[in-house]
């Protein structure tokens, strides 16, 4: 009987390639949505389980700030060019110049909130029918209930009281023309897992997931890179830290925790003890209670 | 590290929320940032505690009524499991979501308030559980702090529960004393029950043996998608991807591919390019065949020796999960793991009273959270697995064609 005992991780990853072989399966037309993330870094090595000796049934596309550190934009280029798979960037600038989005100004102004009008812009430009995209229920409260397929009506917008019914590993992915789907695979890994998963399988991150030297500022207990991008107060003094990146979204409303881990196994040691889940360092999610459910209604990812 | 998928259950206010926010609380699943907003949250709502029941509370609208409406899915783990939770609403108006959370669980966890006792809702709770074939069922006696620690209290819960659960489908019953507000048995026995010889909740969810839960007997393989590279490389390589629904597979095993009904042999179980020996379920994989036959998505793969019978008529539980009603003669689109074939609903058999099983005849339609027994007329062969025997391949889905919605959960009575 022992030999047919399923560890917690294959049983995640077999989920995650049998959602990711549905989309193939389902939609016409999906995209991986590739924001450089470990989240998404790891969707494309379940996509690589998925399909190889095959190509992707999909594209990359990616929804480009303009705020990213330059180790994300490194890192993309360098596993597009190994795992030789399609990527297409769409730039959130297009859409200020095109006048489709105001940049935000002050404190705490940021381009998180402008991707969803770049994304849905992208969507319907290439007529996407699917997005898969690597968020997690263990996120947020409102992730929790998000489903595994989770369709948006023609204007991108999430009606929770809407969802459909998710049973066994039955995925409806019927639609109307103009609607489309997010799909998430790793829906049902936690933070934990998803390192657990990158230490097991020897995924490649960007250095910035690791402790190096940056120049940094504190801002409501949390370390935020000195950047152009980042408007600092007078009384926000720039200071030398050891620190390194939970999640690395856009540059201005992701912050830094001080932390010596240098490996993964450092992390997930680190993650053990932690008391902070990792959206506590996301500026965005801290606005309101109520933000996450707010934007994913909006038709943020 | 095994995976435990569990759900709870029990009526309003028999301390769901408390006992999950218990369960992530002392098993240290609650972190700093998510205590600080469930301390906010106590204060805003005046509560003078630690409302441990705010940690499961999802959606702004549930906040704002204080109750939960769909499902949520809340994560903890010890060093010895990964648990999810499938927390669900209690409501006989939220039939379908429990069903919905049910499908996928190993485990439920019925609450049952040691004051009131076995309740309609607890009877409704476990009949869901029957029905969708769930291995075990807990049965938490909650609020003991309420009834003095009572042991004979204890018992004679157990006892009435006992009686109603004899005609149940459940193999596995547990019951477990608890106070999920102040935390006896959950996480650690308690002082207060010295009578209690069992394990604690957390205990329990531990150690409870669900290896075979999974159906590892019958050589089930749906065919999802076909992978063909047609590269330089590789440009005849074909191969069946799919995930084992049950059973096991092994290299060189001849198979039949159902609906057609021709029989090959497997050469070859790939995975990330290794070739595995065998592959079992639930492992994703991809299968390559002796013979080039006409295979797509939708087929199946199943041991030649002893194949499932397949067919066009189905007889089968189903819940109503749509507001439109439910006549006989509406077509459907019925999703069987990876295959659509249209559906007519030929005749509702009987409605089952949920809080009793009793079944209801000559019934002319099904509202939305109404299960029933009916009759199913298939436009092309699917497989007919009794859902008793294989939670995989007995359960389907049926599709509203104008809508798109997904309007009702089967299960395959053989
Ligand atoms: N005395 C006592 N009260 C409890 C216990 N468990 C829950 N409660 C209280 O019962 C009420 C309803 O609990 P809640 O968890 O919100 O119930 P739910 O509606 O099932 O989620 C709250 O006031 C809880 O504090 C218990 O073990 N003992």
């Amino acid at each position: 009987m022992s030999s047919y005992h399923i560890n917690y991780l294959d049983a995640l990853e077999a989920e995650a390639i049998y959602i990711l072989r549905e989309t193939a399966a389902q939609f016409e037309n999906p995209a991986l949505l590739f924001s450089g993330g470990k989240d998404s870094i790891v969707l494309v090595h379940l996509a690589l389980k998925a399909f190889r000796p095959a190509k992707f049934p999909f594209p990359l596309l990616h929804i480009d700030t303009g705020h990213n550190f330059p180790e994300t934009l490194q890192f993309r280029d360098n596993l597009i060019s190994k795992i030789k798979e399609r990527l297409i960037v769409r730039y959130v600038q297009d859409s200020i110049d095109k006048g489709r989005v105001k940049e935000e100004t002050g404190k705490y102004a940021s381009r998180n909130a402008l991707q969803t009008v770049t994304l849905l812009d992208a969507i319907s430009e290439l007529q996407l029918d699917a997005c898969i995209g690597g968020a997690r229920r263990d996120e947020e409260k409102a992730r929790a209930k998000e489903r595994i397929f989770s369709v948006r009506d023609e204007f991108g917008q999430w009606e929770p009281r809407m969802q459909r019914p998710e049973l066994w590993n039955l995925y409806n992915g019927k639609i109307r023309k103009g609607e489309n789907v997010r799909v998430f695979p790793i829906s049902n890994f936690t933070e934990l897992d998803v390192w657990r998963y990158i230490e097991r399988e020897g995924i490649e991150l960007p250095s910035l997931y690791f402790t190096h030297e940056r120049d940094v500022f504190e801002r409501d207990g949390l370390w935020y890179p000195d950047s152009p991008y980042i408007h600092r107060e007078p009384q926000e003094t720039v200071v030398r830290k050891k620190v390194r990146f939970r999640t690395i979204g856009d540059m201005t409303c992701t912050a830094a925790v001080l932390s010596q881990a240098d490996n993964v196994a450092a992390i997930i040691e680190e993650l053990i003890k932690a008391e902070t889940t990792e959206r506590g360092s996301r500026l965005d999610d801290k606005r309101s209670e109520a933000a996450m459910e707010e934007r994913k209604r909006g038709g943020y990812f | 590290m095994e995976l435990l998928r569990f759900l709870t259950a029990g009526s309003v206010d028999d301390g769901k929320s408390t006992l999950i926010g218990r369960l992530l609380y002392d098993s240290r699943s609650l972190l700093r940032d998510q205590l600080e907003a469930i301390e906010k949250s106590s204060r805003k709502k005046g509560d003078d505690f630690l409302n441990l029941a705010l940690a499961t509370d999802g959606l702004k609208a549930e906040r704002e009524q204080g109750i939960t409406i769909d499902v949520a899915y809340k994560y903890f783990s010890t060093p010895k499991r990964k648990f999810i939770i499938a927390d669900t609403p209690g409501h006989i108006q939220y039939t379908r979501n429990m069903v919905t959370g049910a499908s996928t669980a190993n485990l439920m966890v019925v609450l049952v308030d040691a004051r009131n006792g076995v309740t309609e809702q607890t009877r409704r709770h476990s009949i869901i559980a029957s029905l969708l074939a769930i291995p075990h069922l807990v049965v938490c006696i909650n609020k003991m702090d309420l009834v003095g620690f009572s042991q004979e209290r204890f018992e004679q819960i157990k006892e009435e529960f006992l009686q109603f659960s004899g005609k149940l489908n459940i193999k596995d019953i547990t019951f477990i004393p608890i106070s999920a507000l102040q935390g006896d048995n959950v996480v650690n026995l308690s002082d207060n029950m010295p009578w209690y010889e069992g394990r604690s909740l957390l205990h329990y969810l531990e150690e409870v043996y669900i290896e075979s839960d999974r159906n590892l007997q019958n050589p089930r393989f749906p065919v999802q998608y076909v992978i063909r590279p047609e590269t330089a490389e590789y440009p005849d390589y074909r191969a069946y991807a799919g995930m084992v629904a049950s059973g096991i597979f092994k290299q060189g095993d001849a198979i039949l591919v159902l609906p057609a009904g021709f029989t090959t042999t497997i050469t070859s179980i790939d995975f990330y390019g290794k070739q595995l020996p065998e592959a079992f379920a639930p492992q994703s994989v991809a299968i390559r065949l002796s013979d080039n036959l006409d295979i797509a998505r939708g087929d199946v793969f199943v041991d030649a020796v002893n194949p499932p019978r397949i067919g066009q008529d189905i007889l089968a539980n189903v819940c109503w999960m749509s507001s439109d009603e439910l006549r006989p003669g509406t077509v459907l689109i019925l999703q069987q793991n990876t295959r659509r074939v249209k559906a007519k609903i030929t005749e509702i058999v009987y409605k089952i009273e949920i809080n009793t099983l009793d079944e209801i005849v000559g019934v002319g339609a099904l509202k939305m959270n109404d299960i029933a027994l009916v009759k199913i007329r298939t436009a092309a062969p699917v497989l007919l697995d009794d859902y008793k025997f294989n939670r995989a391949t007995g359960s389907f889905i049926l599709i509203d064609e104008n809508t798109n919605l997904t309007a009702a959960a089967g299960v395959i009575r053989g």
